[in-house]
């Protein structure tokens, strides 16, 4: 399961951007938003999802349940 | 070591081109960026100090720079360009989902630029504001979380107008990673805010920290941001970069530990300590604004900077302004540059005009400290007597300011010693909607209510009548004349009329530091 943005909680502070080893993330509009597809939840980069880590509003880099877990 | 001037670090500074850090350290802390003054007392160029006071190298660093001299920051301008939105570190005094209220970081409120942007609307306020001298960058995040747009916005004001000064403020956690890139683009003032230097204090001030890809926490965490920052210090220091020392003042938590800190950071030879009072109330939704902490009173704010100004400068004219705050320290006229209106706006860049501008804000400003040294002579018969005054001004350092207009007041102590500027207080706008008029001046009364008189360019019968009755004197015999020497003049009248008895001296009590004031601008 990739991850998602909460766009209701999004500061748009950016700093999950330059973090994410896939370049999953990029700005739309009023947020930010995570393309699923390119999403490796840093299964295999990092310990940590990169996002979750820096995002600085809680509950706001989430796993996205409504598709299918990443397989490496 | 790049592009210093400083003949003590280069003579720190071996024949192999390599600097001996305790030597600089020790240089640097014998400086405390002001040398000292005759009568054994240390360094003031955070208050008041002139170029007869500190090294004529510091001197050319500061004078213009409002943040890190209080004698210029009455007649010079700073401008934020908020380039820099991400950040490395949670601080509890911090919600970036609304604004951080104390450093003033406006978060999702405020407009994001590009460095191009950022680089236009420098031009276009140089333009506006020739007395704009220094352009800063403070976020709302964090400027060396987000290094690209930080260092190529310096690129590109550096070539369009390489006469403003280049500033930044930084948590710190990444400083050491860029001091070389900081030296490399002329930034010659870097503001570190460092609350503690023991982590067991800093886990109840840092929930989490960003750290090699890891968010880490609780005493870990505040002991690596520690450690960089320290770290960080010195390395500026050792460059020859003038670093100033923010330190939120948290009761309870860290107020008598900042002491600790003004030893520590004194130590790695920072120019200038700048402890800022709390600002805390729920409705920041910070975790300290939820948990009900405390900001600290006037009276308790002023007794830790004393207790610290024993051992280096102290700035008192913090406004923590905010990450785009344009205009004079006080004043915010970001409204007038947003990001529409500098795109639409023909700008030519005049260097010329603004230096000679500048050459005129200079006479005004020694025209001030010769109107003040005037009346320095008379001042013994004050004894142990100490008071403080606040004043409506509008800057340039005269009192020109209608009590009904002011946004904030100035605070002067004056004493034997002569006229000391010890800090400001905000107030909301006495005279404009939100409050009743009798509210509104409650809320001023509160604010100054350590104060023996209150000087303003005029006042209105009214409210001159209820501050009498609190026990302030509204004092409007001075309008547009200098503050300090006004001051005085009003202060050896005051003494005079205690000697003959006319008058019996009496202490004041505490004061309110306003929390709601800075919220004006961050709904």
């Amino acid at each position: 399961m990739p991850f998602k943005i909460v766009a209701s909680q999004c500061t748009n502070c950016t700093a999950c951007e330059a973090l994410c080893p896939n370049q999953a993330i990029s700005e739309a509009g009023n947020t930010f938003v995570i393309d699923p597809a390119l999403c490796t939840e840093c299964i295999g980069h990092f310990d940590d999802p990169q996002c979750v880590a820096i995002c600085p509003v809680d509950d706001t880099c989430v796993i996205d349940r409504s598709l299918p877990r990443y397989a490496p | 070591m790049t592009e210093t001037s400083f003949d003590d670090l280069n003579d720190a500074q071996d024949a192999d081109g390599v600097v001996d850090i305790a030597d600089v350290m020790q240089k640097m802390a014998e400086h405390k960026g002001c040398g000292t003054s005759s009568d054994g007392g240390k360094a003031s160029c955070g208050s008041s100090a002139g170029p007869a006071d500190m090294p004529a190298e510091i001197w050319e660093k500061v004078k213009n720079h409002p943040c890190y001299s209080e004698e210029a920051h009455h007649h010079y301008a700073r401008m934020h360009v908020a380039v820099a939105p991400a950040c490395n570190i949670q601080c509890n005094y911090c919600n970036r989902k609304y604004d951080c209220a104390n450093e003033s970081r406006p978060g999702v409120v405020s407009e994001r630029l590009t460095p191009e942007q950022a680089s236009k609307k420098v031009l276009a306020v140089a333009s506006t504001i020739p007395q704009m001298t220094v352009l800063g960058i403070a976020g709302p995040g964090d400027p060396l979380a987000n290094p690209a747009k930080t260092f190529e916005t310096f690129r590109l004001i550096s070539e369009v107008a390489p006469d403003i000064k280049l500033c930044l403020s930084t948590n710190g956690l990444a400083l050491p990673d860029w001091v070389d890139e900081i030296a490399k683009y002329k930034v010659d003032h870097v503001t570190i805010t460092i609350n503690m230097v023991d982590p067991e204090i800093g886990q109840h001030i840092y929930p989490w920290v960003f750290w090699e890809n890891k968010r880490l926490q609780g005493y870990e965490a505040a002991k690596i941001l520690t450690e960089r920052q320290l770290l960080g210090l010195e390395m500026l220091t050792e460059r020859g970069i003038l670093a100033k020392i923010n330190s939120v003042m948290i009761p309870g938590i860290n107020d008598k530990h900042l002491v600790e800190v003004n030893k520590a950071v004194k130590s790695r030879g920072a120019f200038l300590h700048n402890i800022m009072p709390l600002i805390s109330a729920p409705e920041h939704g910070t975790v300290f604004g939820l948990n009900g902490q405390r900001g600290p009173t006037a009276q308790e704010l002023k007794a830790l900077q004393d207790e610290c100004e024993g051992d280096m400068n102290m700035m008192r004219h913090c406004r923590q302004c905010r990450a785009d705050a344009v205009g004079l320290l006080g004043e915010d006229r970001s409204e007038e540059f947003t990001t529409d209106k500098i795109m639409a706006m023909e700008v030519e860049y005049d260097a010329e005009g603004r230096k000679a501008y500048q050459q005129a804000v200079e006479a005004e400003r020694q025209a001030k400290v010769a109107a003040k040294a005037s009346e320095l002579d008379g001042l013994e018969a004050a004894g142990d007597i100490k008071m403080l005054v606040a004043v409506a001004t509008k800057g340039h350092g005269v009192i020109n300011e209608h009590f009904g207009h002011a946004k904030e007041f100035q605070i002067y102590e004056l004493s034997s010693g002569g006229a000391k500027f010890v800090g400001h207080r905000r107030v909301d706008l006495y005279c404009q909607g939100g409050y009743g008029e009798d509210e509104g001046l409650e809320t001023i009364i509160r604010a100054i209510n350590d104060c023996h008189a209150v000087f303003v360019a005029k006042i209105g019968g009214c409210p001159k009548a209820d501050l009498t009755k609190a026990g302030i004197e509204p004092v409007d015999a001075y309008a547009h004349e200098y503050i300090e020497q006004s001051a005085l003049v009003w202060f050896k009248d005051y003494l005079a009329k205690v000697a003959s008895g006319e008058l019996v001296h009496e202490a004041r009590g505490d004061a309110a530091i306003r929390q709601g004031a800075l919220l004006q601008k961050a709904g």
